[in-house]
Formats: C-alpha cells, structure tokens, sequence
C-alpha cells in the first residue's frame, strides 16, 4: 500500500497485548450490552444496532483495507445484496432464519463472482473496479423496477420470528427482542473474525499486505487468499446488510449507493485500520458525533466532514492508536509505580 | 437515422461538461498524484458561483463565468496549501477519506448558504433558440457548449505542448524527483495545478447552469461519471480522458434512448471491461 507513517504492528484485539486490563474491560462491555434494553429506551437500542451492523460491515471491510492492503469502495454493493436478498426471502417466507441466511449466502455469492475479476488489480485500480462493480448493483437496484420496486424499494417487509421448527419460536416483534438476536449474532460474527485474523489464514493476509512477492515465493497463491478474503468481507457486508430489512422494515437503492460505501471506509479509518477493535470504535464514534451534532443543527455532514478532515490531518493512525500508545502504557507505569519492587 | 445522428449531437453536448470535469480531475492526478473524490464538488460550487453571480446578481454572463472560475480557483488553493499538500506521503486510503471530507463540508455548506432546493437558473438571451439539425431544433447553447469544449482542449494541448509552464508540467509528471533537482519549485507548483484543475472544473459547473438544475448533491452524482471517464481513458492520460468523455457522452444519449433501464449499468460494464482488459485504458501506455 505504498508508503506510510503508520507503524505496522501485529495485530491483536488492542493492538498489542495489555496484560490484563482490555479484556476486563472487554468482558464489562459485552455484560453492559446484554443489560441495555433494561437500562435505556427504544432511541439508544436502536442506534446500538446500528452500530452493531455498521462495526460488522467495517470490520469485513477491514479484513481487506486493514489486513489484505486492498481498499474496496463497493461494498456497499454487497450490503444491498444482503439487505435485498433478505427482504425477498422475508416477503415470502415470514421467518428470520431463511431471510438472513439467504441474505448472507447471496452476497457471498456476488462477492465470490465480482471477487474473481476484482483481485486480478490492486492499489487504485482495485478501488476504482470495486466502485464500479457496486454502482453496477446500485444501478440495478435503483432502475429493474419489478425485482427491486425500482427508486420506492422494497417496502412492508415483516419483522419475522426467530423459529427453528419444533425446537424454538420466538417473537421478534417488539424491538428488545430483535436487539438480542442482532446482538448475539454480531458479537458471534465479530468472534469468528477474531479468530480469522489470527489464524495462519489472516497471518498470510497480513504477509500479502505487507510483501507480495515473498509470500508468493514460499508457494503461496495470492490471489487465491485474496479471493477468500473479499468474499469473506463479502458475507460480512451482506450479514450487515441482511439485519437491515427486519429492523427497517424497508430496503432502498442508496444502501447500494458509494457513498453508502464510503460509510465502513470512515469507521475503519477514524478507529485504525491496522488494529482489530478500530473500525467498531469508529462505528462508535460515527453514530454518536452524529447524534451529538444534529442535536445542534441539521448541517451535521459539515463538521463530519471537518472531523473527518481533522483525524486524517492529525491522526492518521486512527483513534485507538491513542488508547495504544498513550492511555494504555501510561496506566501501566502508574500501576508499575505502585507496586513495590 | 437521423434520429440517431441527432441524438449523437446530444450525447456530444453532455460529453463536454464530462470533459472539463475529468480534464481537472486528470491533470491533477497526472501531476499530484492525488484521485480527487471532490473535483465534483468543485464543479457544483462553480455551478453555484454562476448561479449566484449572474442569476441572482445579475453581473453580466462571462465576467460571472470568469468570476466563478477564480473563486472555485480559491477554493482549490486552500484546499491544496492547508490540506492536500500534508497528505502527499499517505495512503491512497487517506487520500481519498479527506477529499470525502471535501464532500461532506462542500455539500452542507452548499445547503446551508443557497437552501436544499432545485434551482434553474437564466439562460442569457443571445443563447436561447435553437438551429435546425437533421430537421430538428438543436439548442444554440449546446453547440456553445460543444464548442467550448473543443477549444478548451485544443487550448490544454497548446498549454501543455508549446509552453514553459506546460513542459514544468509534463517534466513533473513524468518524474517528481528528478524535476524538482533541477530547480523546478514543486510546491508552488503543485499549487498552481490544483487551482487550474479546480478551475477546470469550475468552468463546466459554471457553463451547466443555463440547461442543468443547480442543486447539492450534483458533485457527488458527477464525480462518478468523471471516474468512469478518466478510467476509460487513462488515469492521468489527457487524450484519454476528451476520448474517454465522448464515449461516456455518446453511450449515455443513446442509453437513454435505446434502454432506458440498463442506461447507467452499460457505462459500468464499459468501465469495468476497460479496467480487466486494458487497465492502462484505451489509449494508455
């Protein structure tokens, strides 16, 4: 990926192992998460899912960006594929399971198609085919009016219940409910990502990223991991986009959109492309300076816009960099000089 | 026939306000380095200073057009001194996370001073009317445009071919380094490419408000185009991108009127078999 300031590290949840302190942390999250229906109202569940799925889509976009050195701006793409794909199946067949599936396997099969042409390239060319290849799928979704409902979308898609025949059945339609299944697969989502990235698997991504060509000398194939790697931030989009329809209850061409794309390149770059918890603390970040700032005016793209300007000029390691290289090791010399010797 | 021939015309007409964008949006890439995700916002605000100078004010056309050229050229020196000029040593990623940026502030700041709504300029007088082409009427600001077009090209090649500044130019393009050791003042140079790539740009906003709406948001729509075109061409190829913009001109008229529902989805696919096939674009390398 050319030159960079940034330092390159290997990559572990916090950047580097912290001792204990992260996943004290880490463990406190996920229990507060689990308790939140309890403790706040509708607005706030409902924004945590949004950046639940926007921290799902980042981080698939991250395997690329972050690990593999490719930035794709077409994800979008596979979002509509998911959130499209689901919608179809939910129409027909009221029941989450076979929607969401069906979703994820839909843009994983777009991703494994578009995939093989688009790592043929990488660097700009790589990004400007992605574009492409999503503004292919925005305009299908935007004008093939009787598969897509054209520029209304597809609307009045159910909320369905989780059921699994003969073992469960659960109603989705209050929001707690549906918070649950979108917090417990996220959290699995984000898991299996976690182990992706380090395994041998997510090691050689990193060794692509970094040297090409000595990875292709220990006979390696490049562009086979290159390929499993984007169907892999694929399915991630299309999971993302998947969650989308049940919560919305409708699916619009813009999701498919590049600017829409653009969404997971500014989490990920305002968390840290080159740490794992980066783009869920850009998703973070994302919802709530937009929240914060459209409580002051409707012009919140304008300092969005000056933030984003902001972290490029003066942080381009992202904002979990900080937590990496000043909170973390200055908590650590305070608890060093407290202990006795 | 005639029908085709004529809806060519039309296609030519787009094809213009395409090249003046993607003309910009090549120099500077050619030059800088840099893939500018704002040269579209660029081309609105030129289109709103127009707007502003001769619909609202009522300053005579050309001294708004020149006038807006030079404010847009501003806008791009800011961008280029405060902002642009401490990224050059980053990621591509970066590169075009702060042009989105640009985006973002471009388009609100757009709402914020003008209003979220569509507005259709004046066409000045000695413009409206129309000549009979292929026994049709064909606007006489079209051909204008077609025109301008032409001889903003033609211009860009003597610039480029015949003077000291245009061979600073290629000299740069080819190797930043070696330019700058034999005295060439990058910098200021950099400088001065962002502003006249950003005044390029302006020039097609500014000439696309009698017959276009004016609206926040265009530069987002056109920008994509100017990507497809710059690709078919070429990135950083000038020849590429006048061929590249006529292609995308031509194929979108007659798009329109031969599938209207695959228009959008032909100019990718074009633009997706350039970058499989012939990555260095039509006319490249």
């Amino acid at each position: 990926m050319g030159k960079s300031m940034i330092e390159r590290k290997g990559i572990s949840l916090f950047g580097r192992a912290y001792g204990k302190i992260p996943t004290v942390l880490l463990l406190a999250l996920i229990v507060f998460l689990f308790l939140l229906p309890h403790l706040v109202g509708k607005y706030v569940m409902y924004m945590t899912m949004h950046i639940l799925i926007l921290s799902v889509f980042s981080l698939g976009f991250n395997l690329l960006l972050g690990y593999t050195g490719l930035l794709s701006f077409g994800q979008a793409g596979f979002y509509a594929c998911g959130a499209y794909g689901c919608a179809k199946i939910l129409l027909v067949i009221p029941s989450l399971l076979p929607g969401i599936i069906c979703g994820i396997l839909f843009a994983g099969v777009f991703a494994l198609i578009l995939g093989f042409l688009c790592i043929r390239h990488t660097r700009i060319y790589f990004a400007m085919l992605t574009l492409c290849f999503g503004m292919m799928i925005y305009s299908l979704a935007w004008k093939w009016r009787t598969m897509t409902g054209g520029d209304d979308g597809l609307i009045g898609i159910p909320r369905a219940p989780l059921e699994i025949p003969g073992i469960l059945s659960i109603d989705m339609s209050g929001m707690g409910n549906y918070y649950y299944f979108v917090l417990i697969v996220c959290l699995l989502a984000i898991m299996l990502l976690y182990r992706i990235v380090n395994s041998p698997f997510g090691l050689t991504l990193q060794g692509i990223r970094d040297s090409e060509s000595r990875i292709a000398f220990t006979g390696i194939s490049v562009k086979n991991y290159r390929l499993i790697a984007f169907t892999i931030a694929g399915l991630y989009a299309g999971l993302a986009g998947a969650l989308i329809p049940p919560l919305e209850n409708t699916v619009t061409p813009p999701l498919a959109h590049w600017t829409h794309s653009a969404e997971p390149v500014m989490a990920t770059l305002l968390g840290g492309i080159y740490t794992f918890s980066g783009p869920i603390a850009g998703a973070f970040l994302f919802y709530v300076i937009k929240d914060i700032i459209v409580r002051f005016t409707e012009y919140w793209l304008i300092w969005l816009g000056a933030i984003v300007l902001a972290l490029v000029m003066g942080l381009p390691g992202g904002v979990v960099s900080i937590f990496q290289r000043r909170l973390i090791p200055w908590i650590r010399l305070q608890f060093a000089k407290g202990s006795p010797r | 026939m005639e029908t085709l021939a004529f809806q060519g015309l039309i296609g030519l007409s787009l094809a213009m306000y395409l090249w003046l964008i993607a003309a910009g949006l090549t120099i500077v890439f050619g030059v800088l380095g840099i893939l500018n995700f704002a040269h579209g916002s660029l081309f609105m605000l030129g289109a709103y200073f127009a707007f502003t100078f001769y619909g609202l004010l009522g300053i005579n056309f050309w001294l708004s057009m020149l006038l807006s050229l030079l404010g847009v050229a501003l806008v791009g020196l800011i961008m280029e001194r405060f902002f642009l000029r401490y990224i050059y040593h980053l990621d591509v990623a970066y590169q075009l996370l702060l042009t989105f940026g640009f985006i973002l502030i471009f388009d609100d700041a757009v709402k914020m001073i003008w209003g979220g709504v569509f507005m259709i300029p004046p066409m000045p007088d000695f413009f409206t009317g129309a000549i009979l082409i292929f026994g049709r009427p064909f606007p006489i600001y079209n051909l204008f445009i077609i025109s301008t077009g032409i001889g903003v090209a033609i211009g860009l090649w003597l610039i480029l071919e015949r003077t000291w500044w245009g061979r600073i130019i290629r000299a740069s393009a080819s190797d930043r380094e070696m330019a700058s050791a034999i005295g060439v003042n990058i910098p200021i140079l950099f400088t001065t490419v962002f502003m006249f790539g950003a005044a390029l740009a302006a020039l097609g906003g500014a000439l696309s408000t009698p017959v276009r709406v004016v609206a926040p948001g265009i530069g987002g729509a056109i920008i994509i185009q100017a990507f497809v075109v710059t690709v078919i061409g070429g990135l950083g190829n000038l020849k590429g991108a006048f061929v590249g913009a006529v292609i995308v001109g031509v194929l979108t008229a007659y798009g329109i009127l031969l599938f209207p529902i695959f228009e959008l989805f032909i100019i990718f696919v074009v633009m997706a078999a350039v970058l499989l096939l012939k990555p260095e674009g039509l006319f490249g390398g």
